[in-house]
């Protein structure tokens, strides 16, 4: 991983910005799709794919490069949005989001679009594909690493406890695990759902080393994962505290936009505000 | 012609036909059910509008439960409250719940035989633009291979109102497949609903063929015998609205009657109803089959109508496959 200089952390934001954007404007055409899940991960995202991984995107299966597993598949927008500002393929693409003959289907599916490493929208599946990569990677003793892109709501699958007891035996530090903790889910807040806390002293109890971090303070987030690189005898899930539809505030922290595309009037308005917001950055 | 004695709803022929989605007639029978008969209980995993058993939760709070992302801990609690005579009902999307706990329902449902309702919601392409993985084609077939298993498969809302009411009468497991999107009004209250019983919907004087269709194919049938009858192809059609146990009297009744049948339904050919009917047929009184239905492929991202045509069930496949289907008879 590059240094990360003032310049390039401005560069970050400026992106993040850029992706909600794309994530509003493929979603509308799309007339379907969930927002609050993908704006909330945007800064993760940018961060993920424009500083920390090993990756190529002119090459997507390119032998040495990081895994991302989007274990939480319906917030695929955000990462079909990145992908297509890394330059995995055409930003006009987006457009195409969950229409007939498109290769960004509605949930990610393995080898339709290069990028996505495997089919997800089941919750509760992507812990154990990654652990299954980073045995992989092990058995053929490469050094990149397997980074798991979660919800919190899928910690309520038992499948995904499967894994996490398993990552923990098998002491599997070139697992990441990153959890959108956005305390929301289709029902309502997680809490009164069916509650998730205390969330890291669970993961701890399995044998994960936990770092909590604000998922929008991209610098705070950046190095977290140096962290979990640096940590060699554990898995590290990183509980990244993120409010659902940051950017755009008519559905910040609305359970009710967890499954919801903008229409147009909406999608103008955000659009504007994520706009405004990207220059008052740019200007800091 | 129109089967008097269905008592169809008259809109539907006149091509102007009130729509609704199937899984609102499940959400009505809920309450009604709730109301009736205070065993009746309900469960959900994180999915509680969208499989309609939001208004059964305001109506009956104590006897809702909502148990989060976790379709194994929602059919096995299910289980555990049926053993103590309650009548549960589950409710998530069919990919998940019969797919994710399948081995949980055939253990603790159908072995254990106690009243478990399952409700697979979003059912087939007709889930449209969220693709495959939520599109459950398999699901009749997951099923109806489960001894002490009913399977539902109603083709309109009305209808899935009435399989629902009757799934609390019947003994052992239940499924009911039930779709998202809108679907044409086909029946009325007064249309007879007896569970294991076919009903004959459309009945040509001279009829070369019989058309057995489940759920969304149903409207798809009747709307390919209309325009065949133009054409002077005469035919049946008849809805299986109950795949298990199968009215194996009336599909042989009929097979004899036209000596060739066509069968229809949005789920995989494999495991299906063309494949319930070509198991009692060639056991009775084998006639050549043509299966409209979906070719061991996945679905995609779509609308349901975009979707129908690519994979092969508009009504212009039925009306192909009965063509096919006439010069086949020796
Ligand atoms: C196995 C499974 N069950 C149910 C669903 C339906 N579903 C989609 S998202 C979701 C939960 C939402 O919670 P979370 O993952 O935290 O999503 P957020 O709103 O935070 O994006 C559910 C139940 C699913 N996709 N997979
Ligand atoms: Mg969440």
């Amino acid at each position: 991983m590059e240094r990360l200089t003032e310049k390039k952390l401005a560069h970050l934001y400026t992106n993040a910005n850029r992706i909600r954007e794309l994530i509003i404007e493929s979603l509308l055409h799309a007339g379907s799709g969930h927002s609050a899940g993908p704006l909330g991960m945007a800064d993760i995202f940018s961060a993920l794919y424009f500083h920390i991984l090993t990756h190529n995107p002119k090459d997507a299966l390119w032998d040495e490069r990081d895994r991302v597993v989007l274990s939480n598949g319906h917030i695929c927008p955000v990462q079909y949005a990145t992908l297509a500002l890394a330059g995995y393929f055409p930003i006009k693409e987006l457009l195409t989001l969950r229409k007939i003959d498109s290769r960004l289907q509605g949930h990610p599916h393995r080898n339709s679009i290069p990028g996505i490493e495997t089919t997800s929208g089941p919750l509760g599946s992507g812990l154990s594909q990654s652990i299954g990569m980073a045995l992989a990677l092990s058995l053929d003793k490469k050094r990149n690493r397997v980074y798991c892109m979660m919800s919190d709501g899928e910690h309520q699958e038992g499948n995904t406890w499967e894994a996490v007891m398993f990552a923990g035996k098998k002491k599997l530090s070139n697992l990441t695990a990153i959890i959108d903790r956005n305390n929301i889910q289709i029902d309502g807040f997680t809490e009164d759902t069916m509650p998730l806390e205390p969330f890291r002293k669970k993961y701890e109890a399995f044998g994960w080393n936990v770092i909590d971090v604000d998922g929008h303070n991209i610098e705070e987030f950046i190095y977290s994962v140096l962290e979990a690189q640096a940590v060699y005898e554990k898995p590290t899930a990183i509980l990244a505290h993120t409010i659902p539809g940051k950017g755009v505030t008519f559905m910040e922290r609305n359970y009710l936009w967890h499954g919801k595309s903008p229409n147009k009037e909406e999608a103008e308005r955000a659009i504007k505000e994520i706009r405004s917001l990207g220059n008052k950055i740019s200007h800091e | 012609m129109n089967n008097e004695e269905m008592k169809l709803n008259s809109k539907f022929f006149s091509h102007a036909p009130d729509e609704a989605p199937t899984r609102d007639g499940f959400g009505d029978a809920l309450v009604e059910l709730g109301k009736e008969n205070e065993r009746v209980v309900a469960l959900t995993a994180d999915l509680k509008e969208s499989t309609r058993v939001e208004a059964f939760s305001k109506q009956f709070p104590e006897r809702f439960f909502e148990v989060g992302v976790a379709e194994q801990n929602l059919v096995t609690i299910a289980a555990g409250l049926a053993v103590m005579g309650k009548v549960p009902f589950i409710t998530s999307y069919a990919t998940f719940s019969p797919g994710r706990n399948w081995e949980q329902i055939r253990t603790t449902v159908c072995y254990n035989d106690v009243n478990v309702n399952i409700a697979g919601h979003h059912a087939g392409l007709m889930t449209g633009p969220d693709g495959a993985t939520h599109q459950a084609l398999e699901d009749i077939a997951l099923m109806r291979t489960l001894p002490n298993m009913t399977v539902f498969v109603p083709c309109d809302k009305e209808e899935a109102r009435k399989a629902t009411k009757a799934m609390t009468h019947i003994k052992g497991g239940g499924y009911i497949r039930l779709s998202r999107d809108v679907s044409p009004i086909i029946t009325t209250k007064e249309t007879p609903f007896i569970p294991g019983k076919a009903n004959v919907l459309w009945e040509s004087k001279r009829p070369k063929v019989t058309i057995f269709a489940c759920g969304t194919m149903v409207s798809r049938a009747l709307y390919a015998a209309e325009e065949l009858e133009k054409e002077g192809i005469g035919s049946i059609v008849i809805n299986i609205h109950t795949i298990k146990p199968i009215d194996s009297k009336t599909i042989i009744a009929y097979a004899k009657k036209t000596k060739c049948v066509v069968t229809a339904e949005e789920h995989q050919i494999a495991g299906g109803l063309g494949s319930v009917v070509a198991e009692v047929l060639a056991m009775n009184f084998p006639v050549p089959q043509e299966f409209v239905g979906v070719k061991d492929t996945f679905g995609e991202s779509g609308t349901p109508n975009e979707l129908f045509e690519k994979y092969g069930l508009g009504i212009k496949d039925i009306k192909e496959a009965v063509k096919n289907v006439v010069v086949r008879i020796k």
